[in-house]
């Protein structure tokens, strides 16, 4: 494939001979070792961490970030949200890598703020349409046989909600941080569904949440009984308490309000309940005023994390373009990612594991020369779905539809390497 | 033990350490007492399944609702705040400033039982009684000009509450409508004129200051 020769392949810059980069006026100088005049201090002098004992093993029993990354938190926009019980904060995308997400960066949604549940007084019920409603304790939960470790993401259908009427949020981990991938551990839901014997009028489940808000959404049997899990770990502990301590389900693929945390309760039923978060909210109004229900499928969308507003451009030179692509409808096949504007494409490399209906990582090494950027990339599925513009998504959907905003992101990178969210033509 | 009797019994020990699993249930867990199923089973549905016994009158409502409610949703169902709005916004789907309330777009009136009984007031949820929320319920249908000032909202009639809005809503059907987001060969080269910018997140300036984007300069 022929490449725009300005953003060729690192190593063909480097074979290109580097040593003739430029610095521009406010970037440093890319090959900054080789136009050393002067030692490096932070060679020649000894420093305190060489010279002296660091911290002992019991210093930290519970480890932390270096305070130099305290940087990298969740954040959330005050003005978003009438209370912070009820509202959201977003995963520093822009400052990850890889494809799992740090259980303390995952980012939060709370109807009614995160309880904190004593697991020994926590009870999961399965009742309805079953041959016999049981109660299970935490410690049942952990004795079934069969238990699985998945990774999955989570997005929020709400994720880019903002973004709907034109480019807003200076940031992707504003535009796209309602976005987590996890490993979890636990059983499927099909193992206490047949625990409690589903009737065979039985189509629907409704998984509820101890919380003040109790949470409710409605899951049809097929899906419940195809790959939803009910869990209690992540990445390798116990769920953290904003995350559903010390349940909740996962509905792969699906939109995140239905991943019910703190989950106490699953009622089987031979109807939807169309109960508030599946109605007045998580209903996507379009354009002739008419509004699409249970769309609980989370399409393809990918975003460039770096360079992003958070994450400028420092160098000229070689640099490493990354970013995140995922599917609900399958695994990730193939990301494009154009500097144009979406005049040009290349394909981007796939790096770790890509497993389907979980995030999957994307590099394109590159040497910038210091031109301006209009920056983009496009996921594929497996299914043959290509993630759409937001104009051909506006254009189906118009204006007002909040949720499952999959469009694609345009980065413009400034000369200086500074970064903003833009909308182009 | 001969060697083939000590296989027997490992199979033996095998198949009875299996067994559970292979008649498929594991035997955890322990049947829920109906007052347990009766605490927790709480949802209703639009068909009214779910209703408890009981009735609350437009007249209790308001009172109720002045108190409960109001400090939120405002003294007519306006919101304050960024609080939901749940009174008012009937023929404003198509416009650009769509309200989302309980008359111009929910479609089912048991949303809003279901949703009060399960976690309003907020804050302080599960504190209402049964009639509590059917007068509730009665004040915001009656705010939202579907029914009169005299109603009263039972289990028995409450079914028969239809909400304007029902009908616009259609499930998914984004594999159909949406068809052409699938291709085959999506375009790589010159696959459009050149980019303008044409809106700038910087310019609508609500990023929160810790997340603006940090200055190379």
């Amino acid at each position: 494939m022929e490449q725009d020769p300005h953003f060729r392949k690192s190593r063909r810059g480097f074979l290109g001979g580097l040593g003739a980069t430029a610095a521009g006026l406010t970037l440093a100088q890319a090959d900054s070792a080789r136009a050393q005049a002067k030692p490096d201090p932070a060679i020649t002098e000894i420093q305190d961490w060489n010279r002296y004992l660091g911290d002992g093993v019991a210093a930290n029993p519970y480890g932390k970030p270096s305070k130099f990354e305290r940087h990298v938190v969740r954040r959330d926009v005050e003005w978003l949200t009438a209370s912070r019980e009820s509202s959201v904060n977003f995963t520093p995308l822009h400052a990850l890598d890889g494809i799992i997400t740090p259980n303390g960066l995952c980012f939060e949604r709370h109807h009614g703020g995160a309880p904190e549940i004593d697991p020994s007084k926590h009870r999961l019920m399965i009742n309805g349409l079953v041959d016999k409603p049981l109660v299970f304790t935490m410690d049942d939960l952990k004795r079934f046989p069969g238990r699985i470790n998945k990774v999955f993401f989570l997005e929020c259908a709400a994720n880019g909600g903002m973004e709907w009427k034109g480019a807003q949020l200076n940031g992707c981990q504003f535009s796209h941080g309602m976005v987590h991938n996890v490993m979890y551990t636990g059983i499927p839901l099909k193992v206490l569904l047949d625990e409690a014997g589903v009737k065979t009028n039985g189509k629907w489940v409704m998984p509820e949440g101890a919380d003040s808000s109790a949470m409710t959404r409605s899951i049809p049997i097929e899906k419940a009984m195809q790959d939803c899990l009910v869990v209690w770990g992540m990445n390798g502990e116990a769920l953290r308490q904003e995350q559903g301590y010390p349940l909740r389900i996962v509905v792969p693929g699906w939109e995140g309000n239905m991943w019910v945390k703190w989950l106490r309760r699953i009622e089987v039923g031979d109807q939807p309940w169309h109960h508030r978060e599946e109605t007045s909210k998580y209903t996507d109004l379009l354009a002739d005023g008419r509004s699409r229900r249970f769309t609980w499928i989370m399409d393809a969308k990918s975003v460039v994390t770096s360079p992003s507003p958070q994450a400028p451009l420092k160098f000229k030179g070689p640099n490493v373009l990354s970013g995140l692509a995922w599917s609900g409808r399958g695994t990730i096949q193939r990301v494009d990612v154009t500097i144009d504007g979406g005049k040009n494409w290349q394909t981007a490399r796939l790096d770790g594991p890509v497993l389907p209906l979980s995030l999957t990582r994307f590099y394109v090494d590159f040497d910038w020369d210091g031109r301006e950027m209009l920056i983009q990339s496009r996921a594929m599925d497996d299914t043959g779905y290509v993630q759409p513009t937001k104009d051909e998504l506006r254009k189906v959907r118009g204006l007002n539809s909040i949720y499952h905003n999959n469009g694609i992101q345009t980065w413009l990178v400034r000369s200086n390497g500074e970064t903003e969210n833009v909308e182009i033509s | 033990m001969s060697k083939s009797r000590k296989l027997a019994a490992t199979a033996l020990l095998a198949a009875l350490l299996a067994a559970p699993a292979l008649a498929g249930k594991a035997g955890l867990g322990r049947e829920a007492l109906p007052e347990e199923v009766a605490a927790w089973d709480i949802d209703v549905r639009p068909d009214g399944a779910g209703l408890p016994p009981g009735k609350g009158s437009v007249k209790d409502g308001e009172q109720l609702y002045l108190q409960q409610c109001a400090s939120c949703h405002g003294e007519f169902g306006e919101g304050a705040g960024r609080w939901p709005v749940l009174v008012g916004g009937q023929g404003s789907l198509k416009s650009e400033g769509p309200e989302k309330t309980i008359g111009s777009f929910w479609p089912y009136a048991s949303t809003t039982f279901d949703y009060i009984k399960r976690a309003m007031p907020y804050g302080n949820a599960r504190s209402l009684s049964d009639d509590d929320v059917y007068a509730i319920t009665a004040f915001l249908l009656n705010q939202n000009g579907l029914v009169k000032d005299d109603f009263v909202l039972t289990k028995e009639n409450f079914s028969k509450v239809k909400l304007p809005n029902e009908q616009a809503f259609y499930d998914d059907d984004r594999e159909k409508a949406e068809r052409h987001f699938w291709q085959k060969d999506p375009c790589m080269k010159n696959c459009k004129p050149d980019a303008k910018v044409i809106g700038r997140a910087r310019m609508i300036d609500v990023t929160p200051e810790d997340g603006k984007s940090i200055k190379v300069e």
